[in-house]
């Protein structure tokens, strides 16, 4: 059962590669983004049992979930997006099945061997979606990514080594189940070392600093959809890779050094991309960063654990559909304005009403002021640092998000808001002084959730995320 | 015979890295790695004779095609697409990068030797060489400009950890091992794929020239 998640995207792409022709290819895009979800609520109604190379564990469905659900709302904007972008839509759509199918694999698998191999087929398929506008800027980014991400990957692969040669004779492969239930028999030295290899390795993937060079350029460049991909699932994944070493590490006792360096790159990326944040012209880049900022936040609750942790999961869920949202709303944007830079857009509410409300929604959530669930799983993170008592954490955590706060609202509101609005050299005309469905409804479908959870976060989900972490990060 | 073997392979793996450092001609590199990609391939038959198995040889068969035959035909299909045979002008020259090489291998000594108590028996010289290519391209991703060599600096880097793989004696399953091996040589395909882009879009291959993206 696991494996048709994989496979039936990974044929579907196929398809689309061989079929070539433009209206077929799109119907399999929405036919596929559909199936796909289906198959993945399929999962949470029966659940089957996996063998040694995948399974369905609950952590790996959840983050499996969330793709899925972005990738089924991102298929309805890039049915509509690819429309006015015919000449490249069944490359395009191809590769973002085959993303679908690697991201699918790193849910499933059961393996960390497979899980590397997953991760890294991510980065190959995702390459050629990079570099989808074919110009200098696109092809520099894809560059980085490419080179950054195998660099950092081939290091993770390392880490695998070590790790199984950590848990000596009593431990054939690598099988997850086996690794944790076996885990107090890992001789420490190689399994730290492991660990930060595999923290390394699968921590540039994720965008952690200081290894997220790439992620800026990759995210910025990408057309917007790929963007609200990459930020919102494929960032998970690459997190899930490190909670799946974590969860092996912590059951072997070094759950302490462990968190600690969780928390260590937690604060760093936190702080610098808050810092980065100050001064931006970008506004696609500008979401980059703050895409730095929350998978520190994430590191951090994981790290501390307890309470924290539990608050890092739903942090998660929440981070993935706004940041998503984002990228799309800020992909209207652009087609609208003709450019990324912050200067040059001015007096959105005027010219383009729906999208600038987006926006203004999309800055309360992703700053994390209420009612949104970002505000809800910032303050649960909170709550777990008071319960820690880290004082000077929670001193550097709260000056950070004001940061981020503070300086998001002064590009924001301004390109919303502002009465004197810069000519528009030249909007594309299918946009011009309409807003078709497709830019709106999936954006605000995306944000409906975050929306729910800011006013009531059901018990159920949270015991149930709760007990997800309980397995993976303790208590 | 075996031993004799094994020394061989380690000495062609010392020479082959001691090359790439000291060279800045591309097809010199190339058949470097390639020659490293053979030995490194065969490795895991030489060290685990004793418990032959025909998976075992499947592997090996796979690894020395992928590594030692494709990839360096790739490579040089890459290398006359961008008419670019010299690395010139490197951030670090030859002479510094073979000092810097003795410094790596120094240090890969170090390290494995404070690991050695929980060293598989009688191996030391093969984690010591592993660990020396993984540094070596690193090295040579950090000090190269040309995105060429950068690539060439990756396999390097891949036939090193490919090596700790196999003196470690892990024991993958056969489909992850293949994935293993199919990503890196998509990865290279793909990278390929980028280079000719790159040396059509701006008449070159030099990386640190790709500076347009800034925070």
């Amino acid at each position: 059962m696991a494996w048709i998640l994989v496979i039936v995207p990974f044929l579907f792409g196929l398809f689309s590669f061989i079929l070539r022709n433009r209206r077929i290819v799109l119907i399999l895009f929405l036919l596929g983004g559909i199936l796909h979800f289906v198959l993945t609520i399929w999962i949470w109604i029966s659940p089957t049992e996996g063998n040694s190379l995948v399974f369905l564990d609950p952590l790996g469905v959840l983050i499996l979930t969330v793709t899925s659900f972005l990738f089924l709302m991102v298929t309805f904007y890039s049915i509509g997006y690819l429309k006015h972008h015919m000449e490249r839509s069944s490359l395009t759509i191809g590769c973002m099945f085959f993303f679908l199918a690697a991201m699918s694999l790193v849910g499933v698998s059961a393996d960390m061997g497979l899980l590397w191999v997953a991760v890294e087929a991510t980065t190959l398929a995702s390459a050629p979606l990079i570099y989808f506008h074919k110009d200098h800027r696109s092809l520099e980014a894809t560059w980085k990514y490419l080179l950054i991400c195998s660099v950092g990957i081939a290091l993770a692969l390392m880490g695998n080594i070590f790790l199984s040669y950590a848990g000596g004779d009593s431990i054939a492969g690598l099988y997850i189940p086996d690794l944790m239930s076996n885990a107090n028999r890992f001789d420490p030295r190689w399994l730290k070392v492991a660990f930060i290899l595999l923290l390394v390795g699968y921590g540039t993937k994720m965008g952690l600093a200081p290894m997220h060079f790439w992620l800026p350029d990759a995210h910025s460049e990408a057309p917007s959809m790929v963007s609200a991909l990459l930020s919102g699932s494929l960032l998970n994944c690459a997190f899930l890779g490190i909670l799946r070493a974590y969860g092996i590490l912590r059951l072997s006792g070094l759950e302490e050094w462990g968190g600690n360096i969780l928390v260590l790159f937690g604060v760093v990326s936190l702080v610098l991309a808050a810092l980065f944040l100050i001064r931006q012209t970008d506004f696609k880049r500008m979401f980059a960063y703050s895409s730095v900022e929350h998978m520190g936040i994430l590191a951090l609750g994981i790290g501390v654990g307890g309470l924290a942790g539990t608050g890092a999961l739903l942090h998660l869920i929440n981070h993935s559909l706004i940041k998503a949202f984002l990228f799309l709303v800020a992909g209207n944007i652009l087609a609208f304005y003709q450019t990324k830079k912050i200067d040059s857009v001015g007096g959105m509410i005027y010219k383009a009403p729906k999208t600038a409300f987006l926006w203004v929604v999309g800055f309360f959530a992703i700053a994390g002021s209420p009612p949104f669930g970002l505000f809800v799983s910032e303050w649960i993170i909170l709550k777990g640092l008071i319960n820690s008592e880290r004082w000077m954490l929670i001193i550097v955590y709260l000056i950070a998000l004001f940061i981020v706060f503070a300086s998001l609202a002064r590009y924001i509101i301004p390109m919303t808001f502002s009465r004197s609005a810069p000519n528009i050299e030249k909007p594309e005309r299918w946009f011009f002084n309409k807003e078709p469905l497709w830019m709106w409804v999936p954006p605000l479908l995306l944000a409906s959730i975050p929306l729910i959870m800011g006013l009531y976060v059901p018990p159920i989900l949270l015991n149930f995320l709760s007990a997800v972490f309980s397995v993976w990060g303790g208590v | 015979m075996e031993h004799t073997l094994l020394n061989l392979v380690i000495v062609i793996i010392l020479l082959s890295n001691i090359r790439l450092l000291n060279t800045s001609r591309i097809p010199v590199m190339i058949v470097s790695v390639a020659i490293q990609g053979w030995v490194i391939g065969i490795l895991p038959l030489l060290l685990h004779w004793e418990r032959f198995q025909f998976t075992l040889l499947l592997i090996t068969l796979i690894t020395v095609t992928i590594k030692g035959v494709f990839l360096p035909r790739l490579l040089n299909r890459s290398m006359q697409q961008a008419g670019v045979i010299r690395e010139v002008e490197p951030f670090v020259g030859p002479t510094l990068s073979l000092l810097i090489g003795l410094f790596l291998l120094s240090l890969s000594f170090w390290i494995t030797s404070s690991l050695r108590s929980s060293l598989p028996e009688g191996l030391f010289f093969i984690p010591v060489l592993a660990l020396f290519t993984v540094f070596n391209g690193l090295f040579l991703i950090v000090s190269r400009k040309k995105a060429i060599t950068q690539v060439i600096g990756y396999l390097t880097m891949e036939n090193g950890v490919y090596a700790f793989g196999a003196s470690l004696a892990i024991d993958h399953p056969f489909l992850v091992e293949l994935g293993v091996l199919l990503d890196v040589w998509v990865g290279v395909f793909i990278m390929g794929i980028a280079i000719y882009h790159i040396n059509r879009e701006f008449d070159h291959i030099d990386t640190d020239k790709l500076s347009t993206l800034k925070h």
